[in-house]
């Protein structure tokens, strides 16, 4: 039943990350464009964590990790461009 | 028991995920996108993250907290990016579909010493009779520069 499950969850979560991208390319502003990238990692940390389950293997946590702190780092800079116009004053 | 629990969990979570990123599609301005990422992805990417804590911590015989962790970042960072997104909208003066509200909140908002916020003020309230494509052009072409 876990195997069905996680199957159902890959296709939404793929539908998801699909959504989003159609986001990124379409958004008519900026920071829809920052929400829809942000969108996108978060994303991408759901599918490595089902993947992780799917396979039976904690290798993909760090990698999960390393991509909410860089994502958090990426979304928070591109806003600091949008608000000031410069990253590091 | 597990099992049917870990499937609710996962259930649950991809559905928030998807949620959200219907919603992300589908609403009408940034300020009501900014709902469905922040809340319903973060929710349902940490329900996701737990029930696979969960799964490992049973069928591999030792915890597994990683999952936690990552899920601590994520709840503390969501709300922080969506405020730094919503003053970056504010701050371009995007389109809204909200009404602007009567000129009775004019006091308050001189009231808060925020240079971002008054600098926005006025523009917010000309906007309700649509005459205001000049200023926040002048805004966005100073911040490409």
């Amino acid at each position: 039943m876990l195997a069905v499950i996680i199957q159902i969850a890959f296709a939404l979560v793929t539908i998801a990350v699909i959504l989003s991208f159609f986001r990124l390319l379409r958004g008519p502003d900026m920071p829809d464009r920052i929400l829809a990238l942000d969108t996108l990692y978060i994303n991408t940390i759901a599918l490595l964590v089902l993947l992780g389950i799917y396979l039976g293997s904690a290798l993909f946590f760090e990698a999960a990790l390393l991509i909410a702190l860089m994502g958090f780092i990426g979304t928070v800079a591109l806003c600091k461009y949008l608000l000031r116009g410069d990253i590091i004053e | 028991m597990l099992e049917y629990f870990l499937s609710f969990l996962i259930l649950t979570g991809a559905l928030l995920t998807f949620i959200g990123s219907l919603g992300l599609v589908r609403l009408k301005d940034l300020y009501t996108r900014l709902h469905g990422p922040t809340k319903a992805t973060t929710l349902g990417v940490g329900s996701l993250l737990i029930a696979s804590s969960i799964y490992f911590s049973t069928y591999t015989e030792s915890v597994s907290l990683h999952e936690v962790l990552i899920t601590l970042f994520l709840f503390i960072t969501a709300p922080v990016s969506a405020h730094l997104l919503a003053k970056a909208a504010l701050h371009l003066n995007l389109h809204s579909i909200a009404k602007t509200p009567e000129n009775d909140t004019e006091a308050e908002s001189s009231a808060t010493d925020n240079a971002d916020l008054s600098g926005n003020a006025e523009n917010t309230e000309s906007a309700g009779s649509g005459a205001t494509q000049d200023n926040p052009q002048e805004t966005s072409d100073q911040i490409r520069q």
